[in-house]
This record gives C-alpha cells, sequence and structure tokens, in this order.
C-alpha cells in the first residue's frame, strides 16, 4: 500500500504527527503576534477549530505561542480558521459584559473560490479543478495583487492555496487590519466587476471612460486569453458554447457572426471575427462587448461577504483540507506561473516522508537526544515538501518585519526633531 | 502632505443679541457651534417637533424614491417649505424671515442632537437623516458660493499640484466622466486618503493610486459629507457624555424623551397575527415576482444561499409564520436536497432562530423594503435573492412574464418601466395585470405591502390593516401623507439595516 496517497479516513491517526512534529507554529505566532506591537494582539485573536464530525468550536483564544502548540496538540483540529482580534480574550466572551465583547480588527481577506466560475469553465465544475482552469486563479491573483498595491497601496499581501479549489488572500498592513466594515465592502466592491446572480446573463456593463482599475486588468487578461479561454476552454468551439458568447454581444451583429462563425475553424479564427465586427459599430452601445466578454470570463469573482465582515472566519494558513488532505500553502507570487495546486504536499505525503528519513536517521541518531522541541521541528518540516512553502511565509515575515522596523524608526526620528 | 486643513476657532462668533448680524450667511450650515441665546420652551418644543418632521420625511422619501432624483428633490423641496425650513432670499439679502428661519434650522438641529444622543442606533439614525438633508441642500447652493461656505466653516481642501496633475492625466481622465483634456486644465483635484472618499470609490468613480483618492472637484460634496459625518458622530458621543446632566432638568427631561418616538427595542413581530388560515400554496399567489423566484428555486435546489434565506425568511416571517412553523418550512425544504436533519439543525436553525429575536442580540429583524432589495446586496454567483426587476436580464424577465401568461402588451409596458429604471412601477404595473385592475391604488415600496394589497383584493378587503405592521419602515401610505405623529411606533430602517447587517455575518459565516 502506499501510505503518501491520501485516504480521508486516515486523518484521525495523521493529525497527530502533523500537529506535533512540521506545523510551523514558531512562523506562525510569529506572524500573528505581529512584533508584539500592540499588548494583548494575540491573546485577543480567535481561533475557531473544526473536530471530528463536524464539531465547530469557535472563540478559541490562547495566551502564546505554547499556549496554541499545546492546545492544538491536543484537539489535533480537522481544520483551523483565523478570525478577529476582539477587545476581551475570546475564551472569557461570555464572561464580559454584553455588548462590549467587540471585534475590532482584522486582516482584511479574500476568498476566490473556483465553483463561482461554473458558468464559464468547460473542463470542471462545482468543486473540481484541473490545470486548465486554474489559470482562472492565476489571472485572479495577479489582478487583485496588482489592485491591492497600486491603487490601495497595501504593501503586505499573504495569497494562499485553500486546499481545494481557490485561493485565500490575507492583507496585513496595519492600516488594512484597521478598516471599518465600511470600509472593508467599499473595496471589496470597487474591485466587483463581475455582477448578477444566476438570473443574469450578462454580467459586465462597461461605461464611459473606462476607468482604470478596468483597463489595467483587462491588460493581465490579454496575456492570458488567447492561450487560456480560446485554445484551453475553447469557448467558441461549437454552437452550444458560442450561442453563450453570442448573448453576450449587441443584438445588431449577433445574426451575421452567427454565419461568420459556422465559417470559421477555430475559437481564434472566431474570436477574431467577432472583434472585427464589434469595430465599426456605429451604435455606441455595444462598442465594449468584446471586453465586457474576456472580463465575464476572466475577471476575478470575489466572494464580498467574506471581506466585509471585520469578524469574519477564514481558514487558516497551514490547515489541512479534510477532504483533500492537502495543506493550505503560501503561494509565492513571484512564481505564480509554476505552482501546481497538485504538487502541494498531502498530510500523508508528508508524514511517510518523515518515516522515510527518520528510520534511516535513528540508527545514528542517539547523540542529539535531549534537543529541545522547537529544534526538532524546524528539522523536521525541513525534511519534507513543506519546506518551500514555510520558506516563502518566512520570507512574507521578513517583509513586514522590516517595514515595522522602518515605522519605529520614523517615529523616533520625528520626536527627535520635535 | 498634500492635503491638508486649517482650524481655527471662531470665538468672536456668538448667537446672541444681534439679529442682523451675519451669523447665517448660508442657506445651509455646518453646525459647529451651539446657539448660546435664551429660549422659550414653547419655541424650544415647536422648533423640536417641526425638525423631527422634517427628518422623517427625509427618511421617508429616501426610502420611496431614488436619493438625488427629480421626484426625490421635488418631494423634499416642498417638504422644507411646508415646514418653514427655507424661504428664498431675493438678493442675498437677510432680512428678518430669513434670519428666523435660518436660527430655527440651528438651534432645532441641536435639540435634536440631545435627543438623539443616547444610543448608538438613534445616533446613526440622526446622522443619516442629517446627512441626506446636508446633501441635498449643498447641491442647491450656488456654485460661487460654495468656495465661500467652505472658507466660512474653515474647509479647506488643497488641490494637487500642475505637476501631479499632468503626469496623472490619463487615469484621471478615465476616472471621471465628462472630463476632457481641455476642462482637465481648469478642474482641481484633491488628494485624500480613500477611506474619506468610500462613496465614490464603492462604484469605481474616482482615481485611486497607493491608497490615496483623487477626487475632482464636482465630486467635492463627498468629502465635505464625511467630515460632516465625523463631526457629528464626535460631538453626538460628546453630547451623550453630558446627558445626564440635561436629564437631570425637570423642565427638558419630559420634552426630551417625548422626542423619541421610536422605540428601538420592541418592534414588528409582537403582533403577529397567525399566517394565513389557507394553506400556504394559496396565499403564494399573492407573493410578488422576487418571491415567487426565491420560492422556486428553493423548492428546486432545496437550498438557498443566506441572501435568499434573509430575504425570503424576513417575508414569510412578515406575512405571519411563526419561529415553529419557520423552523418547520426550512427544514422540510433543505433536507429534501444534501442537508441531513443533524446538519440543519446545527447549522441553520440558529440563524432563523436569529430571525426572530431568540439568538444574539436578541433584536427582532423587519422584513426588507423594495428600496432596499434593489439598492443593496445585489446577488452575484448562484444567488436568487434580490428584485427580478432590477436583476434579471430583461430577455429572462420577459420569458417568465410570458411563462405567467401575461400579455404581450403588459409585458411591453413593464420592459418600458424597467428599461427607465422604475423597477417599483414596473412590479406595481405586474400587480395590476395580474389581478385585473386597472390602477392598483397604492405606491409600492415594500414586498409585504404587495402581499397584503394582493389578500386585499383576493379575500375581499378583511383584515388587512394588521397585515402590514410588520414592514421595514410604515410606507404603506403615500409618503405625502405622512405628518407622523410624535407618539407613533414605527420602526426606523436605518438602525435596522445596520442592525441587519450583523445578522448577516452571522449567517454568511456558514
Ligand atoms: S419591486 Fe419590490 S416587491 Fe416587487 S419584485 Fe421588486 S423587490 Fe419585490
Ligand atoms: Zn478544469
Amino acid at each position: 500500500m502506499d501510505l503518501s496517497v491520501y485516504e480521508p479516513a486516515s486523518l484521525p491517526d495523521l493529525l497527530p504527527l502533523y500537529y506535533r512534529r512540521l506545523f510551523p507554529f514558531y512562523q506562525y505566532y510569529r506572524w500573528l503576534n505581529y512584533g508584539g506591537v500592540v499588548k494583548n494582539y494575540f491573546p485577543n485573536r480567535e481561533f475557531s477549530f473544526t473536530l471530528k464530525d463536524d464539531i465547530y468550536v469557535r472563540y478559541q483564544s490562547f495566551s502564546n505561542m505554547s499556549e496554541l502548540e499545546k492546545e492544538m496538540q491536543k484537539m489535533n483540529p480537522y481544520k483551523i480558521d483565523i478570525g478577529a482580534v476582539y477587545s476581551h480574550k475570546p475564551s472569557l466572551h461570555n464572561s464580559v459584559k454584553s455588548g462590549t465583547f467587540q471585534a475590532q480588527e482584522k486582516e482584511l481577506v479574500f476568498d476566490i473560490d473556483m465553483t463561482d466560475y461554473d458558468d464559464v469553465r468547460r473542463c470542471c465544475s462545482s468543486a473540481d479543478i484541473c490545470n486548465k482552469c486554474w489559470t482562472l486563479m492565476t489571472i485572479a491573483i495577479r489582478i487583485l495583487d496588482r489592485a491591492l498595491y497600486e491603487d490601495f497601496g497595501f504593501q503586505h499581501r499573504l495569497w494562499v492555496y485553500s486546499g481545494r479549489r481557490g485561493v485565500h488572500c490575507w492583507v496585513c498592513d496595519e492600516s488594512a487590519r484597521k478598516l471599518s466594515q465600511a470600509e472593508r465592502s467599499a473595496v471589496a466592491e470597487y474591485l466587483t466587476v463581475v455582477k448578477g446572480g444566476e438570473e443574469t446573463i450578462k454580467k459586465v456593463q462597461l461605461s464611459d471612460p473606462i476607468h482604470p482599475l478596468i483597463r489595467k486588468s483587462l491588460k493581465i487578461i490579454e496575456r492570458y486569453f488567447e492561450e487560456y479561454a480560446l485554445l484551453g476552454q475553447d469557448i467558441l468551439e461549437n454552437k452550444q458554447c458560442w450561442d453563450k458568447v453570442l448573448s453576450l454581444v449587441p443584438e445588431a451583429v449577433r445574426e451575421n457572426l452567427l454565419r461568420d462563425f459556422q465559417k470559421a475553424r477555430s475559437s481564434v479564427d472566431r474570436w477574431e471575427r467577432l472583434k472585427k465586427s464589434l469595430g465599426p459599430l456605429e451604435l455606441k452601445k455595444g462598442a465594449n462587448s468584446a471586453k465586457e466578454i474576456m472580463l465575464q470570463y476572466c475577471y476575478p469573482r470575489l466572494d464580498i461577504n467574506v471581506s466585509k465582515g471585520v469578524n469574519h472566519l477564514l481558514k487558516s494558513p497551514f490547515s489541512v483540507h479534510p477532504k483533500t488532505g492537502r495543506i493550505s500553502v503560501p503561494i509565492d507570487v513571484r512564481k505564480l506561473e509554476s505552482f501546481d495546486p497538485f504538487a502541494v504536499p498531502t498530510i500523508s505525503m508528508m508524514c511517510s516522508e518523515l518515516d522515510n528519513v527518520s528510520t534511516i536517521e535513528e540508527d545514528q541518531a542517539d547523540a542529539n537526544e535531549g534537543e529541545p522541541d522547537v529544534k526538532r521541528r524546524t528539522r523536521d518540516y525541513k525534511r519534507t515538501s513543506l519546506a518551500p512553502y514555510v520558506k516563502t511565509f518566512e520570507q512574507f515575515l521578513d517583509k513586514l518585519d522590516q517595514s515595522r522596523k522602518g515605522e519605529m524608526l520614523l517615529k523616533s526620528d520625528l520626536k527627535k526633531e520635535f | 502632505m498634500v492635503f491638508s486643513r486649517t482650524r481655527q476657532l471662531r470665538t468672536t462668533k456668538r448667537l446672541t443679541g444681534d439679529r442682523k448680524g451675519d451669523h447665517y450667511p448660508f442657506s445651509l450650515q455646518f453646525y459647529q457651534l451651539p446657539p448660546t441665546e435664551n429660549i422659550s420652551l414653547t419655541e424650544f418644543e415647536t422648533f423640536a417637533i417641526e425638525r423631527l418632521k422634517l427628518l422623517k420625511s427625509v427618511e421617508n422619501f429616501g426610502v420611496s424614491y431614488l436619493k438625488g432624483s427629480l421626484e426625490y428633490n421635488a418631494k423634499l423641496e416642498s417638504e422644507l417649505r411646508k415646514l418653514k425650513f427655507v424661504c428664498l432670499a431675493p438678493n442675498d439679502e437677510i432680512d428678518d424671515k430669513v434670519y428666523d428661519i435660518r436660527r430655527k434650522d440651528h438651534i432645532s438641529h441641536f435639540i435634536l442632537r440631545l435627543a438623539y444622543c443616547q444610543s448608538e442606533d438613534l445616533r446613526r439614525w440622526f446622522i443619516q437623516q442629517e446627512m441626506d438633508l446636508f446633501k441635498f441642500r449643498f447641491n442647491l447652493l450656488p456654485k460661487e458660493k460654495v468656495q465661500e461656505f467652505l472658507r466660512f466653516n474653515d474647509l479647506e481642501y488643497v488641490a494637487i499640484s500642475g505637476e501631479e496633475k499632468d503626469l496623472l492625466q490619463h487615469d484621471l481622465m478615465n476616472s471621471t466622466f465628462g472630463l476632457s483634456t481641455a476642462k482637465l486644465e481648469d478642474c482641481e483635484f484633491y488628494k485624500v486618503p480613500f477611506q474619506a472618499a468610500l462613496d465614490l470609490v464603492r462604484p469605481r468613480k474616482v482615481f485611486l493610486s497607493k491608497g490615496f483618492a483623487f477626487i475632482p472637484h464636482k465630486d467635492i460634496v463627498t468629502l465635505i459629507l464625511n467630515d460632516f459625518r465625523t463631526r457629528l458622530s464626535k460631538a453626538l458621543a460628546l453630547s451623550a457624555r453630558s446627558l445626564p446632566v440635561v436629564q437631570s432638568d425637570e423642565r427638558l427631561q419630559p420634552l426630551l424623551s417625548h422626542l423619541r418616538p421610536y422605540n428601538m427595542t420592541s418592534n414588528v413581530g409582537r403582533t403577529r397575527i397567525p399566517m394565513y388560515r389557507q394553506s400556504f400554496e394559496l396565499s403564494s399567489k399573492s407573493f410578488p415576482l422576487c418571491m415567487r423566484q426565491l420560492h422556486k428555486s428553493l423548492r428546486e435546489h432545496h437550498h438557498l444561499r443566506h441572501g435568499g434565506r434573509m430575504q425570503y425568511g424576513l417575508f414569510l416571517k412578515g406575512i405571519g409564520l411563526t419561529l415553529e412553523q419557520a423552523l418547520q418550512f426550512w427544514k422540510l425544504e433543505f433536507t429534501k436536497g444534501k442537508v441531513d436533519s443533524e446538519k440543519f439543525d446545527k447549522t441553520y436553525s440558529y440563524s432563523i432562530r436569529h430571525n426572530y429575536g431568540k439568538e444574539g442580540k436578541r433584536t427582532d429583524y423587519t422584513p426588507y423594503s423594495c428600496m432596499k432589495i434593489i439598492l443593496s446586496n445585489p446577488p452575484s454567483q448562484g444567488d436568487y435573492h434580490g428584485c427580478p426587476f432590477r436583476h434579471s436580464d430583461p430577455e429572462l424577465l420577459k420569458q417568465k412574464l410570458q411563462s405567467f401568461k401575461v400579455s404581450s402588451t403588459g409585458i411591453n409596458q413593464i420592459l418600458d418601466l424597467v428599461k427607465g429604471m422604475h423597477f417599483q412601477l414596473a412590479c406595481q404595473k405586474y400587480f395590476e395585470l395580474t389581478h385585473n385592475v386597472d390602477d392598483c391604488g397604492f405606491s409600492l415600496n415594500h414586498p409585504n405591502q404587495y402581499f397584503a394589497e394582493s389578500q386585499k383584493l383576493l379575500t375581499g378587503g378583511r383584515d388587512v390593516k394588521k397585515e402590514q405592521a410588520p414592514m421595514e419602515s410604515s410606507q404603506a401610505n403615500p409618503p405625502s401623507q405622512v405628518t407622523s405623529s410624535l407618539s407613533s411606533s414605527t420602526n426606523v430602517t436605518s438602525t435596522q439595516s445596520e442592525e441587519m447587517e450583523d445578522l448577516e455575518q452571522i449567517l454568511s459565516e456558514y
């Protein structure tokens, strides 16, 4: 039997090992403690655990790293969610005067889920993903990451694979963590371009002039469109799928295009014809149709409710996905094109990697007995395929540290001047 | 930083004596300094009551009409005139009449501050109405007066330099409607943190760079309103602290509490009467299209996402579904689908009980009005909530109406109204067509009102008045008639919607 193939039933056996030897507690605490600048920032943070049989426990909180570590090793959660920093310790939320227990800060978060693209991908549906449609996530990250940085000025954006079919973004700048609910929803709405539910066919309507956000996003989509949509998804392959696209162009050109499309040979060819037929359009309406189609098929689709609430919970990085066994790992945006969701280690894979090395080492290891725990864990994850992802995470943390130091310097400098 | 504002206190200005002084040079005020003169109790009372009437009208119009639309403006203007909060000042001369009106504006605002500073809910309501009122008046201010007004109130926004403007030329033009290169030169832009201009950020009507928004001069009202809100909410928080002093004043105390007609905690649902005796399917004939759509999708998928659960669940509550019935109803549907009974109890029953005020903050939630459905939380992927007249593709809407056997002339009339963005009128037309009446005789602004009116027709008009109780804000009468007696206890829209958001947060976690 191949131990490295993940079986959901084996999760209870694997979790203790994962939390004892692999979970990067040190880095995790370093992140959420934010340099210890604000007292109680970590102790007042809500965690929630999903345990065996879908038992869901909210309002967990921990005074420090070792308490977090001990508790996680005791409870062995199937899934970990992170919530807000509250006015009081969340574990005491029942004992504080009602009304005074309030969510105060949280990272600004985004959740993009492949199921929301079901009407525009042909390869898979609902929870399934493949390398073809994964491009949608690549595009989403490119577009949002640019906007969060260039438009909103956020420096610290942690992108994380959700473990199954989507990605999350944690914006960790101090100013982002302090945003109010109204401000969060304004940011999310600004970034939302594809609108409408199951009763809407045309989900993107551009107005003139086209806002810089859209222009810049279109530039990004253009880089992927032919390869992804025309060749990969083949969105104009046959009548059934081109009818869907044609329902998005102005009626005036629809019939001509229908005839044209039958003559043409490939999606690429048909797309060219579509663009040409929209070019000289007399009616100003519809001049943007090609752009609107590109956006409807490729622009990131956000779950706005996740971003809005200060107290909304989101699955934590390095949590395991109980269905796939994959770890929620940070994504290195500089190497985004080479990120492969199917290469992300599963818990069973790592545990067997651990086994392999430890049997070899055990023979010669006696000398190292009595080594402190932390050190051993550092080494442990380094011997598995989790290592590069922890490295990405560390680089993110280093940057956070740097700007914190920079700010402190600035502040003390200013003080001196006065 | 490029953005700065100077603040000096105008200690020299006092509002006593000299009636002809230049205290009120403008038709609107920023209310920075409280009045210091003595006023009689009778005057105190009339001022307060009249301003409260005004603010309630502001709220009502905002629910019934699109803010800033022609109808909205006309209604508000006539209301201001009726309650004597405005009068035309010919050639800028401030005569006694104008002075009295502006003084009343000033004093009455401060009286209501006292009455409305006491709780978070009251403050929120007051701020919202005052902001809408301010915005309306600001838009009436002649262009050449704007700068003067800003200077008078120490509101100065520093524009970006010509160089910076040149550098950003393209982006600025692409984010500002109707701005040509030529006009760009004369147009000033103000650079502020994006948090100060959320109303422009949300619909992408402003250029953003590195966390700053570049506000064109024509949108300066957004910045001013933001300032207005910030200052007012700070001031209210301060007044709340000094309240014990005011409250101990025996003369003021009864007056002030009288001015708080809104009973903020108890509301709808308490007087709920039992569900219609007829079967559920029968009364669903009286459902407006939005609810029909939700009902259908629930029956088909045995599931609704949280936006749908809220909109439909509260509607059902409004027509009389009790908590027990609601739990039963939802459970029956959901367990036909992917959810087993245990999961239902664990995941969904909490939020239903929450809707009925049995969990969390124990607030009884009110059904959504059309305005709320049309304007907030639009449906996205996988959602069936919203207003079909607003959120469906015209083509799909047409098909749907055809399937309901609406005549083609009727369909065209409806689609024309939709095209003109008159969604509620379209819905009203649909009501008329499906109930075979020429004129429905009411102005629609609430799905529960639709239901009640339909039942009235179908069952011959018995017992409908009570049905209207559970509405977001009692909008059953045409707004012009709402002269709100102070003791009536209606609900407050803005408060309700704020609390709603809290509930939505809880729901969306599932
Ligand atoms: S107008 Fe109101 S009642 Fe009619 S469908 Fe829309 S939201 Fe529902
Ligand atoms: Zn796929």
